[in-house]
């Protein structure tokens, strides 16, 4: 199960707490009436829905029942970090910098040759064998 | 509010509370539903902590996933605004809050709520079968308390002792915590 860190209850808690709420740092027009329609298209409907880094809004419905927002990578689910709502997005770089280990799975593209290392090694210890 | 704390006539039928009297047994947990109690949420901003917490004759706690008690009366944070307060000895934390001028919100909840409580060695392990949480002691002290889940319902849990814990489930919800309860307590006591 995965764990999240709620910012108000301050510590890990169990995803079963939680639910997502979709993307966060979605600002709404403050003069909505004079938002052109594909304006407000873009504000309604269109999400960045990425392959990989992602701010979304989660909620800690049945734990504090607060939203806040998460850095979430979308390809191996691991949360990078979590703020209070109404706090500035976070930068990118520097939460990339502050978790090493990050970097990869955000650009794993080059994943090709991976299918083919489990044969390699298999070969391998056939030749060993005989 | 003032009107919503004044109580009604007396009741000409006693009351019968849901899941009234039940209580289930198994080795190392011991189930028992608890006595009705007067309830409240409320909800209310920091510049009004101090005069409410007067009022109630509890300092509602600031820090997250604690209560604090005095007498019968128990406060419980349940969110960085919001707190469930219970009165076990028949006292009205209504009518103590309808006093306060300070912005507040107090909602009666008594018969929203039932209690069921979880005592015994096993009756961590027990709530463990449906509650995702740390219920350890390092992470879930005496007094300590959390809105969570228990199998597929909401609930309050509020640690009373370090092998006793008060579940405090809603009304509609409170068959299915009490028979998933006493599955929980058979699966633990084997």
């Amino acid at each position: 199960m995965l764990l999240i860190r709620c910012p108000y209850c301050e510590e890990e808690r169990p995803e079963l707490e939680f639910r997502n709420a979709g993307e966060a740092h979605v600002v709404r027009s403050a003069d909505i009436a004079a938002e052109s329609d594909e304006d407000f298209e873009k504000f309604f409907f269109i999400r960045a829905n990425p392959k990989g880094i992602t701010f979304e809004r989660w909620r800690h419905v049945h734990g504090c029942a607060r939203f806040f927002n998460a850095v979430r990578d979308t390809v191996s689910d691991k949360f990078f970090m979590t703020y209070k709502a109404g706090e500035p997005k976070p930068d990118l770089a520097k939460i990339m910098k502050s978790v090493p280990a990050a970097a990869p799975a955000a650009s794993d593209d080059a994943t090709e040759d991976k299918p083919k290392k489990p044969a390699a090694r298999r070969a391998a210890a056939k030749k060993g064998d005989a | 509010m003032a009107k919503a704390a004044t109580k009604s006539a007396a009741p000409t039928v006693a009351r019968a509370p849901a899941l009234a009297g039940r209580d289930f047994s198994a080795k190392g947990v011991r189930l028992a539903v608890l006595a009705p109690a007067e309830r409240m949420a409320l909800r209310a901003p920091e510049a009004s902590l101090a005069a409410l917490s007067k009022a109630l004759g509890v300092t509602l706690p600031k820090a997250p996933k604690t209560s604090a008690g005095k007498g019968a009366r128990t406060a419980m944070w349940l969110g960085p605004d919001e707190w469930m307060v219970i009165d076990e000895a028949g006292g009205d934390p209504l009518a103590d809050c309808a006093k306060v001028k300070q912005l507040h919100s107090a909602v009666g909840i008594s018969h929203r709520n039932v209690a069921i409580s979880v005592t015994g060695p096993a009756a961590a392990v027990c709530l463990n079968a449906g509650c995702p949480q740390d219920l350890s002691l390092a992470a879930f002290p005496v007094g300590a308390c959390s809105r969570t889940i228990l199998g597929k319902s909401e609930v309050v849990l509020l640690r009373t002792a370090e092998d006793a814990f008060r579940v405090e489930c809603w009304r509609s919800f409170s068959d299915y915590a009490f028979a998933f309860l006493c599955q929980a307590a058979t699966d633990a006591a084997a």
